[in-house]
């Protein structure tokens, strides 16, 4: 049994008079204690969102709709009541958050902050509590950390104030950590130190790491299994050598393909995806990547296509994927199209696209639109 | 040369342990915006004028060279129907129409108009800002039902506000009588709805921003979050609004007491109840009403300045 298993989770916000927005569509993926589970897309692809629904911390509004399920350690996390869930908050699952300025709060010194959380899960005061905070800045490489706790956040720079929170999260042990984005708003050698932090703390502590990010460098620096989200579903779903090595999905295959490398030569241009990620097509009716795809073919519009599991453990949701270097093109289309016999692998048909409803604790009833 | 070698090390060191002293210590929002408030001109000028007004308002009673219910001018037999002395050697600023010192009169009812300013403003802030502060927790982090109880303050305070000020706090001071307390509950009364908004606006934004979240994350309860995150972080635009809301007090208390609304006791002078006073005899001798006026404008300009000054220094956007 997985740490945290999340099954078809959905989030989708509606408005009167506005078009129902599914921020996340059915998104499905496990971790592991210990392990690092990478959550990579663009912008608007329903990354955080997916981190905030898991945490319950979408603000609750009229027209906000969660589904599916969170299950952390034998716990649907969706279906806790708010005084059970903030008692998991800090203590099981923790998150980290992308801009430690803001995430810090401006008039409070750092040591009271991190004792607050002390205080709250562990029942330590005084003392005891500030002695361990200190301890924690310290685990966390701030140096002088009796002096940094009496310190206010604008007094810390970028990667001391993400370090400061970092040790607010991992207070308490948490055995789930889920940090969305948390390098993003550092420079580039402040990330390369942070991310070794916690890198290290996930080795120490066995901790599961949920990253999530739009750096496919971070990806390949950190995260033992990666989920590549698009338009609110996971599209591909692969260990990480092997994602990195042959993606299957077109828009993996972009993704990679548009990052700059230094072996490349000289005027060469980056190759982007075109198109934004507006640019999508409503998942019912087809493949929501289809409009920017590459390799779209007819089969791509009309029905969303299901999520394939290949023989080796990973699935894409692609009816035309990217060929694996190896196999001629003929070989790989009998292998995956239509059907994917590989020996030992599951029909396609066999993992539909909405697992079935448990009766109780079945996903929200989503709102299609209908023009 | 090794004495004075051994004389600079020393006073090297020394510095260096001052700067270190120095870094121990945090420094606060609050202390930021005191340094900022120090290189402010307008703050000082501010702070001077207050100075010096709390300082006749505390110690003026004792130094003043006459009573200020001492008739002189009748005794003297100088007041006649028509006529009230101007400025002579001794009554630096003459007399007023009872023949009582006008200069001691305006020291000491400094004190007077110090205390219904600062009362009544604290009157107002306790009661806004519990309201606020009820009402912006509730709206901020309470769900549903804080929505319903945000919502239920606020017409109250809607409600309040829609009755132009003044009337208002003659309204409540009519139904009270007239006394000291009536005029630093009225005046108080009116200045409730200004603190009431400004702090639950004020910690509706704060409620959404990334540190609640993020404490919320850490599993913080709310009420915690509410006393130790936002409501610190909402308390600058209040206080600021106190030191201005201070300045209108005193105005509006002289209105009051202008309105026959004030102390009725006239032993104890007022400047609103002088200014009152005044305009009988505006024509014999309009400096009667010209002093208790400058002095509440003076007054008046102190608080605001500081206070402007003060909504510069904690407001990172108003800065230069």
């Amino acid at each position: 049994m997985a740490l945290l298993e999340v099954d078809d989770l959905s989030v989708t916000f509606s408005r009167r008079g506005q078009r129902t927005v599914h921020a996340v569509d059915g998104v499905s993926f496990s971790v592991d204690a210990g392990e690092v589970v990478g959550l990579v897309g663009e912008s608007g692809c329903g990354k955080s969102v997916t981190s905030l629904a898991i945490m319950g911390l979408l603000p609750k509004q009229p027209g906000l709709r969660v589904g599916g399920k969170a299950v952390f350690d034998g716990t649907d996390l969706l279906q806790l009541d708010d005084r059970s869930r903030r008692d998991i908050r800090g203590r099981d699952v923790a998150m980290i958050f992308q801009d430690p300025l803001s995430s810090l709060n401006p008039v409070i010194p750092i040591g009271l902050q991190v004792t607050e959380v002390l205080t709250r899960h562990r029942g330590m005061k005084g003392a005891a509590a500030e002695k361990e905070a200190a301890s924690l800045l310290d685990r966390v490489g701030i140096p002088d950390p009796k002096r940094r706790l009496k310190e206010y956040p604008h007094q810390l720079s970028g990667g001391m104030r993400q370090r400061a929170l970092i040790a607010m999260a991992v207070a308490c042990q948490p055995r789930l950590l889920i940090a969305d984005e948390p390098t993003t708003a550092l420079d580039v050698t402040i990330q390369a130190q942070i991310l070794e932090l916690l890198k290290d703390l996930v080795r120490d502590s066995g901790t599961a790491l949920v990253m999530i990010t739009h750096d496919l460098g971070v990806v390949a620096g950190m995260c033992d299994t990666v989920n590549v989200l698009y338009a609110g579903r996971v599209v591909e779903t692969a260990r990480r050598r092997p994602l990195f090595r042959e993606p299957r999905h077109p828009y993996t295959v972009g993704l990679l393909g548009s990052v700059p490398r230094l072996d490349a030569g000289r005027g060469e241009r980056l190759n982007p995806i075109p198109g934004s990620v507006r640019d999508v097509l409503p998942w019912p009716d087809g493949c929501a990547f289809a409009p920017r795809c590459t390799r779209r073919v007819d089969e791509c519009v009309g029905e969303p296509p299901e999520l394939v599991l290949a023989h080796d453990g990973r699935s894409y949701r692609c009816v035309n994927p990217a060929p694996v270097p190896g196999l001629t093109p003929a070989e790989d289309v009998r292998a995956v199209v239509p059907t994917d016999a590989q020996p030992g692998s599951v029909p396609a048909q066999a993992v539909p696209d909405d697992p079935p409803t448990v009766p109780g604790l079945g996903p929200a009833p989503r709102e299609e639109e209908k023009p | 040369m090794t004495i004075t070698t051994g004389k600079k090390k020393q006073k090297i060191d020394r510095l260096s342990e001052l700067a270190a002293r120095e870094d121990e210590r945090g420094v606060s929002l609050w202390q930021e915006a005191f340094r900022r408030l120090r290189r402010n001109p307008a703050a000082i000028v501010g702070t001077v004028i207050l100075a010096i007004f709390v300082l006749v308002a505390v110690v003026g009673p004792f130094l003043v060279p006459y009573s200020p219910t001492d008739t002189i001018g009748i005794r003297d037999g100088l007041i006649k129907p028509g006529v009230i002395p101007g400025i002579d050697g001794d009554h630096w600023l003459g007399y007023d129409h009872q023949g009582r010192d006008e200069f001691s009169r305006l020291i000491v009812g400094a004190r007077q108009t110090l205390l219904v300013g600062v009362v009544s403003t604290l009157i107002g802030l306790a009661v806004g800002a519990l309201i606020g502060g009820v009402a912006g927790a509730a709206a901020g982090l309470g769900g549903r039902w804080g929505r319903w109880i945000d919502s239920i303050l606020m017409r109250f305070i809607d409600m309040m506000l829609a009755l132009p000020s003044l009337l208002l706090a003659v309204s409540i001071a009519a139904l009270l009588g007239a006394s000291l307390t009536t005029v630093m509950i009225a005046v108080g009364v009116v200045s409730v709805p200004v603190f009431a908004r400004l702090l639950r606006g004020s910690m509706i934004s704060q409620a959404n921003s990334d540190y609640v979240l993020a404490a919320t994350s850490l599993g913080v309860k709310k009420p915690k979050i509410a006393l130790s995150h936002v409501v610190p972080n909402s308390l600058a635009p209040v206080i600021v609004q106190a030191t201005l809301t201070l300045a209108t007090a005193i105005i509006e208390a002289a209105a009051l007491s202008f309105l026959g609304l004030g102390n009725p006791d006239t032993s104890v002078p007022e400047w609103g109840v002088m200014l009152a006073d005044a305009q009988q005899y505006i024509d014999i001798r309009p400096g009667l009403a010209v002093y208790p006026a400058v002095a509440i404008i003076i007054t008046a300009l102190g608080f605001t300045l500081l206070g402007e000054a003060m909504r510069e220094a904690l407001d990172p956007k108003l800065r230069k």
